[in-house]
């Protein structure tokens, strides 16, 4: 399946019926250097909504949301060493959780690639 | 807010949205917080080249009269009367209670005194300066100029291009001269830690003059993000962070800006508060964190001591460029200060482990002459 989108700039890629999550390449552009990613503990179970993780530049500390809901099953602990990934990479390398999704339905109100597009232009 | 809720531009605004400056409202005005570069890149060109800096939303003022040192002594604790024509010094407003109003750069120029102040404490300061100086000095703001800071370690033979005299002045001290042909008020001075100027300029040529100096390869516009890191770095207090109305210049770590003689004669507000806690320490001093690993910990981060207790606040922190790593300043009680003395942090509920150590963190480089 294709990439999914939320307004807060999360993105979610699904495998079955697990949902890989990160920020997108225009919200790291937004976020400037990224120095540090606080990702959520394996086994938590979030809610969509719920804080996912926390992404912190030189500047400021930036909560990113959980897109859809689930248990949290992997993170993505390169990120510790080497959180630049986040700018590199955003939508590959720089993935933060997969998670077991509970209801696939939540996917059905977030954007595609070219609703996104449309929306973050929208917001020059 | 009041009739001043629109925000302010300074006379550099135009110039920086040509660089493409990102804009944010700070202090009532529209600043740049970063350019193109970002702030990680704009903090380590400052560090090891030359960064321009608009810093005109601060204020500018001379006080003059019969003798404004002794005058702007009854407001802050420094030595102002010891000053020669040409110096400068650092010092603070303080109020009755020995919390500190402002921080601010008073120097000497012989016939007066010019004073900057921060950009959000302006208003208040002047209608300070005003009212306790009526009768003995005037009060005159310098709406009409912009304020520019070059820093880093290529600023003095940047700024010698336009005049070779700038390259001998030592820091903290101040001199006119025409830079490119405009007539400036240039000190040696700054809040990066690094060698550098503050430099004056007329409105009308301040935009001309900042292109020329960004015209050297080695000098990039930096914006208000990197400034705040490169300050932290330094070791150097932003006021309503680290310093406010509730905290005093003994707790503060600003003893060295109170002279003897002034500690002898007192005659400033707060004399009280200061001189009792000179003589008793204070119960709580801010100190340099270092946090372990590598996540911020941001202003109003709650400190813990070892058993879990609550007993301080982060004032300013943030991830460090030079030092690839988070840094953090606070305020501890006095038996926790000595460097070396383990801490928590409390981040987002969970306990960091850090401890306390001197600053600054990234060493100064001041041309002493």
């Amino acid at each position: 399946m294709s990439i999914k989108y939320t307004k807060d700039h999360e993105w979610v890629t699904v495998e079955d019926d697990i949902a890989t999550v990160g920020v997108s390449v225009y919200a790291q552009e937004q976020l400037g250097d990224v120095v540090f990613v606080e990702v959520p503990e394996v086994g938590r179970t979030l809610d969509k909504g719920d804080e996912l993780a926390v992404v912190e530049s030189v500047k400021a500390a930036s909560e990113v949301y959980a897109p859809i809901g689930g248990e949290v099953l992997e993170v993505n602990n390169d990120l510790e060493d080497n959180p630049s990934q986040v700018n590199e990479d955003a939508q590959g390398s720089g993935w933060f959780a997969k998670v077991k999704i509970s209801d696939a339905s939540e996917l059905d109100d977030l954007m595609d690639e070219a609703a996104y597009k449309e929306y973050t232009e929208g917001l020059a | 807010m009041n009739e001043s809720s629109q925000t302010k531009r300074t006379a550099l605004y135009d110039l920086h949205l040509e660089l493409g400056g990102k804009i944010v409202p700070f202090a009532g005005y529209d600043m740049p917080v970063q350019y193109p570069d970002g702030i990680m890149k704009e903090h380590l060109h400052t560090r090891e080249n030359a960064g321009l800096f608009d810093v005109s939303h601060m204020g500018q003022v001379v006080i003059s009269g019969a003798n404004p040192a002794t005058s702007i002594e009854k407001l802050v604790p420094g030595d102002i009367q010891s000053l020669k024509a040409g110096e400068m010094r650092y010092s603070f407003l303080t109020n009755e209670a020995g919390g500190i109003l402002d921080d601010l750069i008073i120097t000497q120029r012989g016939n007066d005194l010019f004073v900057v102040v921060n950009a959000g404490c302006k208003d208040q300061d002047i209608a300070l300066f005003k009212e306790k100086l009526a009768g003995e000095a005037e009060v005159i703001v310098l709406d009409d100029r912009a304020l520019v800071a070059i820093q880093g370690p290529k600023a003095a033979s940047v700024l010698a291009r336009y005049n070779p005299d700038v390259a001998t002045m030592p820091f903290m001290t101040y001199r006119e001269l025409e830079i490119a042909g405009v007539p400036c008020f240039v000190t040696r001075s700054g809040y990066t830690g690094e060698d550098g100027y503050e430099i004056s300029i007329p409105n009308d040529q301040a935009v001309s003059l900042c292109k020329q100096l960004l015209a050297g390869s080695e000098v990039a516009p930096i914006g208000l993000g990197a400034r705040d890191s490169l300050r932290l770095e330094a070791g150097l207090c932003l006021y309503g962070y680290d310093l406010n109305e509730n905290t005093t210049p003994v707790s503060a770590g600003l003893l060295w800006a109170i002279s003897k003689r002034r500690r002898e004669e007192g005659g400033f507000p707060g004399e009280k508060v200061i001189l009792e806690e000179i003589a008793n320490k204070p119960k709580m001093k801010r100190v340099g964190i270092l946090p372990e690993g590598r996540a911020p910990a941001r202003e109003h981060t709650e400190i813990a001591d070892m058993d879990g207790n609550i007993v301080g606040e982060v004032t300013s922190g943030g991830f460090a460029p030079t030092l690839q790593a988070p840094v953090a300043m606070g305020y501890v009680p006095l038996e926790l200060s000595k460097p070396d003395t383990p801490l928590q942090l409390m981040v987002r509920g969970k306990a960091r482990a850090a401890k306390v150590v001197k600053m600054p963190f990234v060493e100064q480089r001041y041309y002493r002459g």
